[in-house]
């Protein structure tokens, strides 16, 4: 029977099992088939998988130097292109739609020897919570069907949750990795805007994407970050910057200077428990030697609103190329204008959240309203990335709850107005707006019996900082 | 701020999007609301504030101008709902 703890010691069992890759893909490919009604995944790459683990096999027999991520079996949130494969970022736009070319994150696991086993559903073009506005059906919680996994990369976050993979990769926009992360037990991570090339994946706001991992621990996180970060010419938004080591744990056993906003933790929307459990964690981190402080936030309510409208500006025009001639889904109702028929075909093709925010940001860049709600969200935007700047001049990172609740019921927040879902992000869209990293490590149980994560969040490009801190953090609660 | 119905026709046609009936009624509605949760920005002075509009602060990355990074005919037309051998296909729009 096989079993998975970490990469590594995945790579120890494959020197003594010379069919370990096979073995590793058939074990996943029955836990998915028993655990199929949670709907984590849309589609299963179960022949390519089988012969990308045969091909890996002889490889290693043959005494060739292996990639860091050889043989490691990992699942692709449906908005990243994997050549040759289906991607129709959980809508109906682009059912049927296949990749022509590899996403730069998919083509680096590739190269590095990772097998890819299929690809998970989510909230429609990475737009919601909650994993609900999917297209072709809800994600349910591993842990409690009648709950949700959280979004958008629900999918991605179940499948590392319930053991159907063994790390995966989703898209986090306003928190769509750490907060499904949170809501499923698992680790979710997120790095710096521009540490990671966006070529493939499909847009939702441009400013605002990235990939993210999810893994069961934050040095498999790790890991998989280091081998999909670095520059690419295909995404002139990507850092040059070398990528490190980021397992080399060059600060083992520093004490850090840590900041928390008093406004996250006393938060009137914040569960009692979590707010209780976390404060109780300050005072660990205080007892381990950490100097942990609070710090003033007082635009704490203005972070949705303004992540909002610039979301949605820029989805607005990132989903303008969706008119049904060059890919995609298309109307057959028979129409002579071209505008009815553009209008016919993504009234048809597009789901209602989907519509709604196209419709928001088409509002907030009309003639009349732009400098009102467009500008004004980009002004707010450079003052929450002074922000961020000056409490990291003081301080190595930043602590809150990456959730105000524990995982939500299904249809308990989808049939109620479209703002009270949008709340569940209040902690998460702040790393979006600033660009700065950050991740959700599961490091607490309610006692309702639902697992919550803490979040970290470091300056622009201390993912070293991010994982060496998460990591410190994981050991003292254990 | 109201949002009309003449303003609902006005945004979806911009969007090119299409809402009849019960849908446009509950867009109208879901939309004032969405407006007034983001008009709460209105609330905090900015005045004299630059607006953020880049990410990186990277300019200006050059390489050479070589050709490549280009797909093939079968490849780009691989995913056309309607196409012949040469050509994405649309309704005939051309009125006699």
């Amino acid at each position: 029977m096989f079993s998975f703890s970490s990469i590594q010691d995945y790579h120890v069992f494959l020197t003594g099992n010379p069919n370990g890759c096979v073995t590793a893909v058939g074990h996943y490919l029955s836990v998915i088939e028993e655990k199929k009604h949670l709907n984590a995944f849309l589609e299963i790459f179960a022949n390519d998988a089988l012969q990308q683990a045969s091909a890996l096999d002889v490889q290693r027999a043959t005494g060739k130097p292996l990639g860091k991520l050889h043989g490691v079996v990992i699942a692709l949130k449906d908005n990243l292109s994997y050549k040759g494969h289906k991607v129709s970022a959980s809508s109906r736009m682009l059912e049927g739609f296949i990749s022509i070319y590899n996403a730069t994150a998919v083509e680096k696991l590739l190269a590095e020897g990772a097998i890819i086993i299929g690809r998970t559903n989510c909230d429609e073009f990475a737009m919601g919570s909650s994993s609900e506005n999917s297209a072709f059906g809800p994600v349910k919680n591993g842990l409690d069907e009648t709950r949700v996994p959280g979004g958008s990369s629900g999918g991605s976050a179940v499948a590392v949750q319930m053991g159907m993979c063994m790390v995966s990769l989703g898209s986090d926009t306003g928190g769509s990795v750490r907060q499904p992360a949170d809501l499923c037990g698992v680790v979710g991570l997120k790095p710096t805007y521009g540490r990671i090339s966006r070529y493939g994946l499909i847009a939702y706001a441009s400013s605002f994407d990235h990939i993210g991992v999810f893994a069961n621990t934050v040095d498999d996180a790790a890991l998989v970050l280091e081998s999909i970060s670095g520059p690419d010419e295909f995404d002139s938004t990507v850092s040059q910057k070398p990528v490190p080591n980021y397992l080399a744990q060059k600060e083992k056993g520093k004490k850090y200077r840590i900041a928390y906003f008093k406004e996250t933790i006393d938060h009137s929307r914040l569960d009692k428990e979590i707010s209780t459990q976390i404060k109780s964690f300050i005072d660990v981190l205080k007892a381990d030697g950490h100097t942990v402080e609070p710090v003033d936030f007082d635009l704490i309510e203005y972070v949705v609103p303004t992540y909002y409208v610039l979301t949605t500006a820029e989805a607005s025009s990132n989903l303008s190329r969706f008119d049904g001639v060059k890919y995609g889904y298309q109307s057959s109702v028979k129409t002579t204008d071209l505008t009815e028929w553009y209008k016919q075909t993504r009234s048809e093709g597009f789901g209602k959240e989907v519509k709604r925010r196209i419709l928001l940001g088409t509002f907030v860049l009309s003639a009349g309203y732009y400098d009102a709600y467009f500008t004004k969200a980009q002004q707010i935007r450079h003052i929450l990335v002074d922000k961020a700047k000056e409490v990291f001049s003081n301080y190595d990172a930043i602590i809150s709850p990456t959730v105000p609740t524990t995982a939500f019921l299904l249809n308990e927040k989808a049939k109620k107005d479209p703002i009270e879902i949008l709340l569940a992000d209040i902690y998460t869209v702040f790393a979006n707006l600033t660009g700065i990293p950050g991740i959700s490590i599961p490091l607490f149980k309610h006692s309702n019996g639902l697992p919550f994560g803490l979040q970290v969040l470091t300056e622009h490009f201390n993912e070293e900082g991010l994982i060496n801190l998460s990591r410190e953090m994981t050991k003292l609660k254990q | 701020m109201e949002l009309t119905d003449e303003m609902i026709d006005d945004l979806a046609h911009l969007a090119r999007l299409r809402f009849s009936g019960e849908e446009r009624i509950s867009v109208k509605k879901d939309l004032q609301k969405m407006i007034s949760f983001v008009e709460k920005l209105q609330e905090i002075d900015t005045t004299g504030v630059k607006p953020l509009l880049h990410m990186s602060d990277t300019v200006n990355i050059l390489r050479e101008d070589e050709v490549q990074g280009s797909i093939s005919r079968e490849d780009a037309l691989l995913n056309a709902p309607v196409k012949d051998e040469q050509f994405f296909m649309v309704p005939k729009v051309i009125k006699k």
